[in-house]
């Protein structure tokens, strides 16, 4: 197997989370897309790991899953809050930094 | 070598047109449901990769909660279950040509860095034990920070998301 295989895979997946991110309005389908990007990074790293034959790359794989978790968690509190304010979760009417 | 070659191009077909769907479809619960495919073949990757502890944490932390997280969120929101037309805003052409000069760019910098890299073939296998032991030895002061990430972010998840 060349590693180079695991990192275009990756590489593939991260441009279609970008492109989720740019793309969409509804708040928890641009969390999704956030997820498809960190499991991007996560692929590079178990990937890494192995081609330099260290447990660093697994190690820090699993602290991005730790992060991950903590930001699903706020990103889900502060699109119900922004529910809650505006009965709605459309990202384009959430604009009141536009001067 | 053969059979992980196959075992590889499957998944990532499969991984491929499931993002691809997670960010195109109409339907919310749907793109959640495509998000299933793609961790579950992140996980398959992993054990391809002889890293099986991240496997199982892949499919119990992502597939099992955060998806699950996801879903909650679908529901409080009430967002549309059925198809919905408005889930993309007027930025799309944008976001596809910024995705694919991304694409070019990184492709074209892995294929020169790393054109035929192989990865080791009989490597020395990282048993769950040795990453228990890296976690508790070398990066101890990490996975205690991780640990108050975690609770600050939780705590701050309540606070936020407290109906007064």
């Amino acid at each position: 197997m060349y590693l180079n295989q695991f990192l275009f895979l990756a590489a593939f997946l991260f441009c279609v989370g970008v492109y989720g991110v740019l793309a969409r309005k509804n708040g928890v389908l641009v969390l999704m897309s956030i997820e498809l990007i960190l499991n991007a990074v996560n692929i590079n790293l178990v990937a890494f790991g192995l081609f330099r034959e260290s447990v660093a790359g697994q190690v820090f794989a699993l602290f991005v899953i730790a992060v991950a978790a903590a930001e699903v968690g706020v990103g889900l509190a502060i699109v119900i809050l922004i529910y809650r304010n505006r009965q709605s979760i459309d990202l384009t009417e959430v604009d009141m930094m536009k001067g | 070598m053969v059979a992980q070659n196959i075992v590889f191009g499957v998944l990532a077909v499969a991984m491929g047109l499931a993002a691809i769907r997670v960010v195109t479809t109409k339907n919310v619960v749907h793109a959640a449901l495509y998000l299933v495919v793609v961790l579950a073949g992140v996980a398959a990757l992993y054990i391809l990769l002889a890293a099986e502890f991240i496997a199982v944490v892949q499919v119990i932390i992502y597939i099992g909660a955060i998806v699950l997280l996801i879903l909650f969120g679908t529901m409080l929101t009430r967002a549309p279950i059925g198809r919905a037309s408005d889930l993309d805003n007027d930025q799309r052409w944008l976001g596809v040509v910024v995705a694919l000069l991304l694409l070019g760019v990184m492709g074209a910098v892995l294929a020169d860095a790393f054109g035929s890299t192989k990865l080791p073939e009989s490597p020395q296998i990282q048993r769950t034990g040795d990453v228990g032991l890296a976690i508790f030895q070398t990066y101890v002061v990490p996975f205690e920070v991780v640990s108050v990430l975690l609770l600050a972010a939780l705590v701050g998840a309540v606070v936020i998301a407290r109906r007064d």
